[in-house]
């Protein structure tokens, strides 16, 4: 868990977002490990699910890896993860780690920050 | 319904006498401080009580403190929370959000803390929970209306699970939390304060609100101490104790006799004032003594010495008190008082008291807390203190100092008025010495003597003897040993003179009986004539006048 790296907040984003922006167009090929986490299949889990589908089949086809965990089957997972929120979409890789709250149904924030928006 | 009385007890020491029973079982409880106050070691100590002492086993889920610090810190403390953690009687759930990581992409929900939350209350059959400090939510989640409506989510859900649960939150300026969530958690709240007076800090506690139950409404101090929190009710106290008739000799005979021949009450307080060197400590010391002969236990608070100058110097008068300190039956407490504020010197003390369990205390001397606070609080703090005695049957015995010009009546405390035994060591300075006299100025309740004794500090002690009183005015030291021997030179001059007299007043009858023998012999030969019986009478009526002279009738 990234712990001591407030200080380094804006120039970390910064930079990775440019690696990663220029990682997707010269190689494509970046992989995404992401889990999400939701708590029962409640409509705004269902809502989140497939919000999250989306995304990932329209940026990232072919190159990301999707988990969905219901924390009620699984409470314990939610706890390393440290989720608190529900749904939670983590993004594990590429670093840094990042947690999206809320159903997906706003995708500019992801967009920018999985640094594939330019690609589209 | 009977579950809005009921009550969780804390195991706090103190806590539980102000709150009437403990925390409202089932319902949330918040804890607000500023920082350093003490809100987590109360959260933490509430928990390991619980699991240790209550059979209620607990979660801790923590916002600030990894867990691994928590165990860390609290090891300190002598609580073990790894063996808890074990023995499964303790879940810390360290709840860590970094503002930098999360962002917000529409709705959503804080089920993954209660999740968390019910599965470490699951994992242990958890009745306590303690959520430190639930205010970081707010500095990590960007919604403060979803925010707001989920803690109140929180703590509903919280209730209907039935467990208790302590809400530490930090003081904010002008308001109990920095977020306002005293709006959520109505059923108590307890503020905790640490403030510095004229540099010195000083804990206090108050409960300001207790939904449903009365409860103490004061300041109450606390402290923080290795056996972790202690609050003491010392400012809720009555003049409801019973007294004693039951005495407690002073270790000094003549006191004794001079306090109507037994010696102080038991559970009375005894102030002894006086100049410097004027033997206070000494008075002191052989009640010490005395209590532990008993076999009873003395606790010495001591402002001005250490523990071994103590028994160094009253061994200089005959008065070993090692063997009892080895034996615990006496505790020395030195400390000067400008290591704590006055509250803290007063927990600290009934903290002694409590756990010692002594049947007299001393404190050596009370003057010296004057450097700590003002005579009001001093007086507070003493008054306080000595009810507390009094309610557990303690004889407590204070000495103080007064400065010489000062009036004897008079302390600088003026605490004279709550002791029940007063008595007043002196110099008198004459004839180039200093001698001490000691006086009991009241004694409620018992027979004491008015008079003044001479009060000399020997190798066997302190010891009382009558001052001399005569026509020269009242004598002590060398003036009353040299007086006294003028008056036996005198008295065995007086005694000399008598037992002359009377040796020539036996020669005399001796004398005269001789010569009223002789006569009657005389008469005796010439009997039945006038001539001889005129002679006769003649020479009766001289040894008559001579009988007269010498003052024996018995002669004719």
């Amino acid at each position: 868990m990234p712990g001591g790296r407030k200080g380094l907040l804006m120039s970390a984003i910064k930079t990775t977002t440019e690696i990663f922006e220029e990682a997707a167009t010269r190689e494509g090929s970046q992989r995404f490990v992401l889990s999400l986490f939701v708590a029962g299949l409640t409509p705004r889990s269902l809502k989140a699910i497939e919000n999250a589908k989306e995304l990932c089949e329209q940026y990232l086809k072919g190159r990301y890896e999707l988990e969905i965990i219901d924390v009620y089957q699984q409470p314990e997972l939610a706890r390393e993860a440290q989720v608190i929120a529900a749904p939670t979409l983590v993004k594990h890789l590429p670093l840094p780690l990042q947690r999206f709250i809320g159903d997906l149904s706003d995708p500019e924030p992801i967009l920018i920050r999985l640094a594939v928006k330019n690609e589209s | 319904m009977s579950k809005e009385l009921s009550k969780t007890r804390t195991g706090v020491s103190g806590l539980d006498e102000i709150t009437g029973g403990g925390l409202p079982q089932g319902r949330p409880t918040l804890i607000c401080g500023g920082p350093g106050s003490g809100k987590t070691l109360f959260g933490m100590e509430f928990l390991v009580r619980g699991a240790r002492d209550f059979g209620e086993n607990g979660v801790f889920m923590s916002f600030e403190e990894r867990d691994t610090d928590l165990v860390q810190n609290f090891a300190s403390l002598g609580f073990e929370i790894d063996g808890l953690i074990a023995a499964e009687k303790l879940a810390i759930d360290y709840v860590h959000i970094e503002r930098s990581e999360i962002l917000e992409t529409g709705e959503f929900d804080l089920e993954g803390l209660f999740v968390r939350l019910g599965f470490a209350i699951d994992s242990v059959g958890a009745k306590r929970v303690v959520l430190d400090t639930i205010e970081a939510l707010f500095s990590g989640i960007p919604n403060e209306g979803i925010l707001r409506a989920e803690l109140r989510r929180l703590f509903r859900w919280l209730k209907e699970k039935g467990v208790t649960t302590v809400i530490t939150g930090e003081q904010g300026s002008g308001s109990l939390t920095r977020h306002g969530i005293e709006e959520y958690v109505s059923d108590c709240v307890i503020l905790l304060d640490h403030r510095m007076i004229e540099q010195v800090a000083t804990r206090r506690l108050r409960i300001v609100k207790y939904r449903g139950t009365s409860h103490g409404t004061n300041e109450y101090p606390f402290l923080i101490d290795e056996d972790g929190f202690s609050v003491l009710p010392i400012t809720s106290l009555g003049l409801t104790h019973k007294a004693d008739n039951e005495r407690v000799p002073t270790g000094i005979s003549r006191l004794d006799t001079m306090l109507g021949g037994k010696g102080y009450f038991r559970g009375s307080s005894i102030l002894v004032t006086g100049t410097a060197g004027t033997g206070k400590s000494s008075l002191a010391a052989h009640l010490a003594k005395s209590t532990c002969e008993r076999g009873e236990r003395c606790l010495y608070l001591a402002f001005e010495e250490s523990e071994s100058q103590i028994i160094r110097n009253m061994k200089s008068i005959g008065i070993d008190l090692q063997p009892y300190v080895e034996k615990e039956l006496l505790l020395f407490h030195n400390v000067r008082p400008t290591v704590f504020g006055l509250e803290m010197h007063l927990v600290i003390m009934s903290k002694l008291v409590e756990k010692f369990s002594p049947s007299v205390v001393v404190i050596d001397p009370i003057s010296n807390l004057i450097s700590i606070g003002n005579q009001g609080e001093v007086k507070s703090i003493l008054t306080r203190f000595v009810d507390s005695m009094k309610l557990k049957g303690i004889t407590a015995f204070f000495t103080c100092l007064i400065s010489g010009s000062k009036d004897v009546d008079e302390t600088e405390v003026g605490v004279s008025s709550l002791m029940d035994t007063w008595i007043s060591v002196q110099t008198i300075e004459t004839n180039g010495e200093r001698n001490r006299v000691l006086y009991v100025i009241k004694s409620r309740g018992m027979a004491h003597s008015n008079q003044v004794r001479e009060f000399i500090l020997s190798s066997k002690g302190v010891q009382l003897t009558d001052v001399y009183v005569g026509p020269a005015g009242v004598l002590t030291g060398s003036a009353r040993i040299a007086q006294e021997s003028r008056d036996r030179q005198a008295e065995r001059e007086y005694r000399e003179r008598i037992d002359g007299k009377k040796r020539e007043f036996e020669t005399r009858k001796l004398a005269a009986e001789a010569q009223i023998a002789q006569i009657r012999s005389a008469a005796g030969t010439g009997k039945g004539t006038g001539k001889f019986y005129r002679r006769g009478r003649r020479k009766k009526a001289v040894a008559e006048r001579t009988a007269d002279r010498s003052g024996s009738p018995e002669a004719c």
